[in-house]
């Protein structure tokens, strides 16, 4: 069974003017299919309004879909009885750090999703033990959460999801908002859980970078998912990325660039070691 | 000369136990319509920097000096220096507030003791130097779009006409297209009114090909101070401090490394493809051997 | 500025006072408090003193840290004193000009500036030793009989445990307004009241914004953890009653008699 799966989504939301008068209707997502199996690494690119963070909400059930459906882990997600259930499945990280953690103390703050879904004290403390040192977090556990850096302030996040025991977690826009040092320390740290404890991600982001690691990439645009494959896949098609107002790592539009001049290189190159490897290869043919 | 400080000292929370310097000896000279860009990571003093520059904050020790005059004299008006040094603060477009996008921009001007009517005239001028589409003018700022905002925000200080124009970190949360957009904007704006430009940022390669110079700051000091290429050739250390060089600055070396014959003080792609380029069409390669090589690979 | 405020808060360090359950402290602040205004005599004063010198000593929050947060109050407490000292009709002990100091007013004065000093130097040892989280689970679970009539308990907990949190980040967000609307030439300073009541509306209007998109971003984030209210919720640190604060509560009971006969006595 799909972890996430979603069909024909559609979201609509009513515009409003001053007065309340309803000016039109907004199509956010636009009949979105999306299968995510358990245990994917799965990135979501897409400029600021293409609907990529709408998308994500409806997979925590913070949404709901104006037709279509949302299965998360088999549950409809419009069910009420399955609110909390799907909500412990599937944990979700926001963008602002500050604007997510609720506790005084760091600990306090992991500790508050399983204090929610009334889990006996002992355990709790054995899930923000684990959990905090999953995200290399522990030895700062009796931190004020205002004294941590951005980095640090998500990986407490993650590590308040975390403790819920998800299957799954969302991750909307996690480091739009940090420096490059916390934006490493996240993506690190989410990797981990992917590979360590097979979590399965969903990292939504507009970094081409963070998502040289994922298994399939989708790129939404205006509502629809106007590409999808591999990083690779995504990554050979520079000029349709700028279209879609999308940044292309250097090293790949360095090797776009030398391709124009002439050069017979791959597409889709991602990494220096690649490029450098392929430039020898052209030498060595000389 | 605009803008010098000399031996500039600021400690937050002096007098208590959590005393931290945040600006340690700093002496730097910006020169009249230069495009400078001020480097460093969260905490690294950068922001703390600038703040001094129009006088929002005040050294602990040492002098600043504007145009020749030291900004902490008696009679020196700080309000004037406000109007002379802009300080575009991140997340500009927290401080919108009017009812409408072009009473908004008017409130510099007002401040400055400007009549309606030339204030107005101002706000005119500055909106369009940031590209604002005109229908936006009378909407609301809490109701167009985060780049839009940031626009209108930017054009509230280019508004009081200063002479210097300062922007922290002006593209924090901007998706790519809205940050280039923005950067190119700063620098036909530059170029139409020749002011000086200082650009807070964290991320070499976002101000690698804008600016003339780059000031690199650690732990409150300037760490380095140059040209970029000049900057980007400590890319070793730069690294250690958490800051990265621009990709095609390890790409370039990576190739030297490999026997290639390329100019590693190439900054930007097309400089960069361009003496690969000619390397390769050179075949210049002298006793390498491929792919057996130890510089790191895959930074991300 | 108001961040330099800091009568009152809290104070890290390791002490059997820090460590002892809040329902202890407040209950034992509240019985001190009264205890000040039902002892009579001098040596009810004396025992309040000295109980709570010995409090002081044990809570290892330096006694020079109090008082400097004392300051803010100096005033109040010196207001007190003059009033008390010049306004109290009774035996005449010196006069001058219009003023008379009369014996019971120096009584009065001086009763009434040891109380308050006690008063606020007891109730911040509290605030000293317990951390805000941990006061706020003492009172919930203090008023939880109030949940009989239908009194939110919990959500009022739970509203002043968040306000606590975002204290310190709404003034930071103040400040970088304040500084944001001065670089574009705003004046917080000078000018008339009226004048400086309008120079706040780009201060407040941006305030107002980002608190609550704050508290709406906060709200999705907490619903997205499951948080549902109180019911069916589990604590992480349960409060439970050790040794310690048996012996807490004796203590303070041991006072309260002592205090009551010495004060009886003279």
């Amino acid at each position: 069974m799909e972890m996430i799966k979603t069909k024909d989504l559609v979201y609509e939301y009513i515009r409003r003017d001053e007065e309340g008068n309803v000016e039109g209707l907004t199509t956010a997502v636009d009949r979105v299919n999306l299968d995510v199996a358990p245990g994917e690494f799965i990135a979501i690119l897409g400029h600021n309004g293409s609907g990529k963070s709408t998308l994500a909400k409806h997979i925590n059930a913070i949404l709901y879909p104006t037709e279509g459906v949302v299965l998360v882990d088999g549950m409809d997600t419009s069910q009420e009885a399955y609110l909390w259930e799907i909500r412990q499945r599937a944990g979700m990280v926001f963008q602002n750090p500050d604007n997510q953690i609720i506790g005084q103390v760091v600990e306090e703050d992991v500790g508050f999703g399983p204090e929610n879904m009334g889990i006996p004290t002992k355990e709790i403390w054995e899930r923000v033990e684990e959990s905090l040192k999953a995200v290399g977090m522990y030895e700062y556990r009796k931190h004020s959460p205002n004294k941590l850096s951005g980095g640090q302030k998500q990986r407490v996040s993650i590590a308040g999801v975390l403790a819920m025991h998800p299957k799954c977690i969302v991750l909307d826009e996690p480091t739009a908002m940090l420096d490059p040092k916390g934006r490493k320390e996240v993506i690190r740290a989410v990797r981990a859980l992917n590979q360590v404890e097979e979590i399965t991600i969903v990292l939504i982001t507009h970094y081409m970078e963070e998502i040289v690691h994922a298994d399939r990439v989708f790129v939404m645009d205006q509502g629809r998912i106007a590409m999808a494959g591999t990083p690779r896949e995504i990554f050979s098609r520079v000029e349709r990325l700028k279209e879609l107002r999308l940044d292309v790592p250097q090293v790949t539009l360095l090797s776009h660039e030398l391709q124009k001049k002439g050069l017979a290189l791959p597409d889709g190159i991602l990494t220096q070691k690649e490029l450098a490897d392929e430039l020898d290869r052209i030498l060595a043919g000389n | 000369m605009a803008i010098i400080f000399d031996h500039v000292n600021h400690i937050y929370g002096e007098d208590t136990p959590m005393a931290v310097k945040a600006l340690d000896d700093i002496c730097l000279q910006i020169p009249d319509g230069q495009f400078v860009g001020i480097i460093g990571h969260t905490g690294s003093g950068k922001s703390t920097l600038v703040q001094h520059m129009n006088g929002l904050l005040k050294a602990t020790s040492g002098h600043i000096y504007f145009n020749g005059e030291d900004i902490y004299d008696k009679d020196f008006s700080l309000k004037k220096l406000r109007s002379k040094v802009g300080l575009v603060f991140q997340y500009p477009e927290h401080q919108l507030f009017e009812i409408d996008v072009f009473s908004d921009v008017c409130f510099g001007p007002k401040n400055l003791g400007l009549e309606k009517k030339e204030a107005e005239l101002r706000a005119f001028d500055a909106l369009r130097k940031v590209g604002l589409p005109m229908e936006l003018y009378y909407q609301s700022p809490f109701e167009i779009s985060g780049g839009q905002k940031r626009r209108a925000a930017i054009a509230g200080v280019l508004a009081m006409e200063p002479e210097v124009l300062v922007l922290d970190e002006p593209t924090a949360g901007l998706d790519p297209k809205g940050r280039d957009e923005i950067l190119d904007q700063i620098r036909r704006l530059r170029e139409e009114t020749g002011m000086t430009v200082l650009l807070v940022s964290h991320s070499m390669e976002d101000v690698a090909e804008y600016v003339d110079r780059i000031i690199v700051m650690n732990h409150g000091r300037i760490l380095y101070d140059g040209e970029p290429r000049e900057v980007f050739s400590h890319y070793k250390e730069l690294e250690e401090i958490g800051l990265a060089a621009p990709q095609v600055t390890y790409v370039l070396h990576e190739l030297e490394g490999r026997g290639l014959d390329v100019d590693v003080n190439a900054t930007t792609i097309e400089e960069a493809a361009e003496t690969i380029w000619a390397a390769v069409k050179r075949g210049k390669k002298s006793g390498m051997s491929p792919g057996r090589d130890k510089t790191s690979s895959g930074k991300f | 500025m108001l961040r330099d405020i800091t009568l009152g808060q809290y104070y890290q360090t390791e002490s059997v006072i820090h460590r002892m359950d809040p329902r202890v402290k407040l209950g034992g602040t509240l019985l001190f408090i009264v205890s000040l205004f039902v002892f009579g005599g001098y040596l009810g004063y004396v025992a309040a003193a000295l109980f709570l010198g010995i409090v002081i000593r044990l809570s290892h929050v330096p006694f020079r840290f109090m008082v400097k947060g004392m300051k803010s109050i100096l005033f109040l407490l010196l207001l007190t004193v003059v009033f008390n000292l010049f306004l109290t009709p009774g035996t005449v002990l010196v006069s001058f000009w219009k003023l008379n100091i009369t014996l019971e007013g120096l009584r009065l004065a001086v009763t009434m500036a040891v109380r308050l000093a006690l008063l606020i130097i007891g109730s911040s040892v509290m605030t000293l030793t317990t951390t805000p989280n941990h006061l706020t689970d003492g009172m919930e679970k203090m008023m939880k009989p109030l949940k009989l009539f239908h009194v939110p308990v919990h959500d009022v907990a739970m509203i002043m445990s968040i306000a606590l949190r975002f204290i310190p980040i709404l003034l930071e967000e103040t400040d970088k307004i304040m500084k944001a609307q001065m670089a574009r030439g705003a004046d917080f300073e000078s000018g008339s009241i009226v004048k400086r009541a309008k120079a706040m509306v780009p201060l407040l209007v941006p305030l107002f914004v980002s608190a609550f998109r704050r508290a709406n971003d906060l709200a999705m984030a907490m619903e997205a953890r499951c948080y549902r209210g109180g019911d069916g919720r589990t604590k992480m640190k349960p409060l439970v009653y050790q040794r310690r604060d048996k012996v807490g509560y004796l203590c303070i009971a041991l006072y309260l008699t002592a205090g009551f006969v010495l004060g009886r006595l003279v």
